[in-house]
């Protein structure tokens, strides 16, 4: 693999995956470690009581420091891949002599990243908060996999195709959505609604900057000698 | 500076950019997708943080 490809990717992805990780300890896994509280029944929303009140507040991040550093860990992992995944696009693209490569429109790739990535796939899946059952993990994984790619294609086709061609690209991110991602047929959360919005878009607005930074980063290394 | 664009387009060619994506898609596949027990648990905060379909 070419050298300049390898260490972009990897210093970009390192880097933005541990900011996003960071990010998340602030605003994120507090939130999802309150929604587990409620996923084991230690707090009861709607209690035996019949109050509609329940106490609020995350418990902090506690003792589990092998659990913490795995998120982190895997930020790293999810971060370098995804710096692989749009370094490639970046690059065919000025390959093809679509586009130039430079920090300034490293901004625009992360955020079309973040677009493709996460936000239309959680236009019909928003993020888990746990205590909030979802449909079968696999047609969701499926639905999931195929918004992320028709997405990406669809946002590509508008960036760099012509004419008519460029529309196709529309139909693209639509057609997922009118498709429709797999729901079940009854609510059934045992999760305070407020807490689950919250933790959709804590959780979206981390991943927007951590793509961001992202797609800044990798256009910084690779336009560094 | 000129020299240095076109040395870096002739580096790169479509193999480099092949290999490129499917590292990006086999380290998504293990961070994001996989779902063997042991990954799944180790992963499963930072799935449930970015947003991908956890379980």
């Amino acid at each position: 693999m070419n050298q300049k490809v390898l260490t972009s990717a990897v210093f970009a992805g390192v880097a933005a995956g541990l900011i996003a990780a960071l990010l998340q300890f602030v605003f994120v896994i507090p939130a999802l470690l309150e929604g587990e509280l409620f996923e084991t029944g230690a707090r009861i929303h709607f209690g035996a009581n019949g109050s509609p009140e329940s106490e609020r507040g995350a418990p902090g991040l506690g003792g589990e420091w092998g659990r913490h550093l795995m998120t982190v860990g895997f930020n790293i992992v999810t971060y370098v891949g995804f710096g692989f995944l749009l370094l490639a696009a970046m690059v065919f693209a000025e390959l093809r002599g679509l586009t130039k490569i430079t920090a300034r429109q490293g901004l625009i790739w992360g955020l079309a990243g973040f677009i493709a990535i996460q936000l239309a796939p959680a236009f019909g899946l928003p993020p888990e908060l746990p205590g909030t059952p979802a449909a079968e993990i696999g047609p969701r994984q499926m639905w999931w996999l195929g918004t992320l790619v028709a997405s990406a294609l669809g946002l590509w086709v508008i960036a760099f195709g012509r004419g008519v061609i460029a529309l196709s690209g529309v139909v693209l991110l639509l057609a997922p959505h009118l498709i429709g991602a797999p729901h079940l047929d009854t609510y059934w959360g045992v999760s305070p609604p407020e807490l689950s919005a919250e933790f959709a878009t804590l959780s979206l607005g981390t991943a927007a900057a951590g793509w961001t930074i992202l797609g800044f980063l990798l256009s910084w290394f690779w336009t560094r000698d | 500076m000129n020299t240095a664009t076109t040395q870096t387009r002739a580096d790169v060619s479509l193999l480099p950019i092949a290999f490129a994506a499917l590292a990006g898609l086999m380290l998504l596949f293990a961070s994001g997708y996989a779902q063997a027990s042991v990954l799944h648990d180790a992963a499963h905060d930072q799935r449930h943080a970015m947003a991908f379909p956890c379980h």
